[in-house]
């Protein structure tokens, strides 16, 4: 349905992600969040729907009233007007103790379980791209309710086999999660790209498209 | 316990816990002393080449530049980092030649500001070796099981992937509940360096906001080097002690570096510097630009203070305090191009 035609609002894919992330988001949920795309989602639903939505970084910032996009996931701004600056073991332990309902991620790579790669393309002792690693995404990928992928659709990022399993999606299929001691009721839950969203089936828990974006 | 599988990543900065509690017992000054020098001092005696080692703060948000540059300067070699979201920090020490060795929980990327030249150029070409992979919580708990003088700490993290097959974890039956649980080693860096808003002489530091991994990391560490912005009497920190993040006795050096995280984030004092943060990530795509960055900032340069004139001095750090404090927009010079 052409809806930005009959509207006349013209947006880009990037802010069209933005607007899709931030519905999946209730009020009164926990987010773990990073800088860019997942800040701006967050901090619309925010504005919109979602008033209460609990906003966490990584690095200690607990429900911040965001001014700017932050540079860092650690900077100032993560923690302006925040009900508590914390520390990296309080946020994580935090999420291990199932206190945080979402968290989003990109990734250079994903397979049909949405399973994650940030590591390497290429080998890792001989690396073609070596990209920066898990960084928090590991933990938050094995420790928060639901995760939501937020990625560019192309062939060479949904591949059949990651170069690198730097986060746990489903694994290798269902119970595996379980299977490998990964907190039950938690795995990758959505995958918004610049042309639809994707979920996991509950039975195979291999990802399928939910929806195509109009335009 | 059963191992049911063991991570292949080296395993750095492992200490069997009575080696652990030998030194702590031994090495740790619980005097009351004046710890004061010059960051020259406290890099030359509390470093050494071959040494694995981590620094506070995250990679470009209160971390010390001021330290790192002295490791530089006074030619350290064959470093091993704990890559705990390394940023600029990381960047620099591998231009410098410093470093050649990461554990990696996030390195060779500037978070918003993409991926770093510099430290992707070292790891493509080999010059640097990733030992070992980790997650950021990993390492976070690495340094608190050290601080609890304790040989691991189960986590229900990194379960099922390469991540965890490249670390030096180890995954176990839990004797409780049955099921796969990670062990993750604790780690005991050599030496670490945290930039802290202000200390007294004695090492008692207070740090304004998050505190990421630091409490621990300061306990964790065999030798510690404080870092501050400004040193304040005991009787600040006596008067609210609740504000004491880490406690003079286990503070090796103290040094007053006055903007000493630029071009980083101080919070609450100063924003980065993303006009520097940008010259860097232009000079950094070549190596001829990383000699000429590494020879104009840091190696022709004695002192911090003649660095920050170099940078722009009082004018630039006012400008910097009024981003901090959302007086004056930002502007990034590497996301026009």
């Amino acid at each position: 349905m052409p809806v930005g035609r009959e509207l006349k609002i013209t947006f880009t894919a990037v802010e069209l992600m933005a607007c899709v992330a931030s519905r999946i988001l209730e009020d009164g949920s926990a987010v773990l969040v990073g800088t860019g795309l997942p800040i701006i989602a967050a901090t619309l639903a925010q504005k919109t729907h979602a008033p209460n939505l609990l906003i966490i970084f990584e690095a200690g910032g607990i429900g911040p009233v965001i001014p700017t996009i932050p540079i860092s996931v650690g900077d100032s701004r993560t923690f302006h007007k925040a009900v508590m600056a914390a520390n990296m073991d309080y946020v994580m332990g935090c999420a291990q103790a199932g206190l945080i309902d979402y968290a989003f991620l990109g990734a250079a790579q994903i397979d049909q379980y949405g399973n994650l790669n940030t590591t390497v393309i290429g080998r890792h002792d001989h690396p073609k791209v070596r990209l920066p690693g898990s960084g928090g995404a590991n933990d938050a990928g094995s420790l928060c309710r639901r995760t939501i992928i937020l990625m560019q659709h192309d062939k060479r990022r949904f591949v059949e086999k990651l170069d690198f399993l730097t986060t746990p999606g489903y694994l290798t299929g269902p119970g595996e999660r379980e299977r490998a001691g990964l907190p039950s009721n938690t795995g990758p839950y959505r995958v918004i790209t610049q042309l639809g969203i994707m979920g996991f089936d509950d039975g195979s828990k291999r990802m399928k498209l939910l929806s195509v974006h109009p335009v | 316990m059963k191992v049911i599988h063991e991570g292949g990543g080296e395993l750095l900065g492992w200490l069997d816990p009575d080696e652990a509690r030998r030194w702590m017992t031994e090495e740790k000054n619980r005097g009351l002393e004046d710890k004061r020098m010059t960051i020259s001092e406290a890099v030359r005696r509390f470093t050494k080449d071959g040494d694995y080692f981590a620094l506070g703060g995250f990679g470009h948000v209160r971390v010390s530049m001021a330290a790192i540059y002295e490791l530089i300067r006074q030619g350290r070699r064959n470093l091993t980092i704990a890559g705990k979201t390394a940023v600029h920090d990381i960047d620099i020490l591998i231009a410098g030649k410093v470093v050649d060795k990461v554990e990696c929980a996030y390195s060779f990327g500037h978070e918003l500001r993409g991926l770093s030249p510099a430290g992707r150029r070292a790891v493509e070409s080999g010059r640097i070796k990733v030992v070992a992979e980790i997650s950021n919580a990993g390492f976070q708990w690495r340094f608190k099981a050290a601080a609890m003088g304790l040989p691991f700490l189960p986590a229900r993290i990194m379960l099922g992937t390469d991540t965890f097959r490249l670390s030096s974890a180890k995954i176990v039956e839990d004797p409780f509940s049955g099921k796969p649980l990670c062990l993750i080693p604790a780690c005991y860096p050599d030496f670490a360096i945290i930039h802290v808003h202000r200390c007294d002489k004695y090492g008692n530091s207070q740090i304004d906001g998050i505190e990421i991994e630091d409490i621990d990391l300061a306990r964790a560490a065999k030798r510690l080097i404080i870092t501050t912005e400004r040193l304040i009497d005991e009787e600040d920190i006596r008067k609210d002690p609740g504000r004491t993040a880490i406690p003079y006795f286990l503070v090796d050096a103290v040094c007053e570096v006055k903007y000493g995280s630029h071009p980083g984030n101080m919070p609450g004092l100063y924003y980065s510097d993303e006009e520097h943060m940008a010259e860097w990530l232009g000079m950094s795509r070549t190596e001829e630009g990383v000699r000429e960055y590494l020879e104009k900032y840091i190696l022709s340069v004695e002192s911090f203070e003649e660095y920050i004139q170099l940078v722009g001095g009082e004018e630039k750090m006012k400008l910097l305090e009024r981003i901090e404090t959302l007086e004056e927009p930002l502007k990034c010079p590497w996301a026009e191009s």
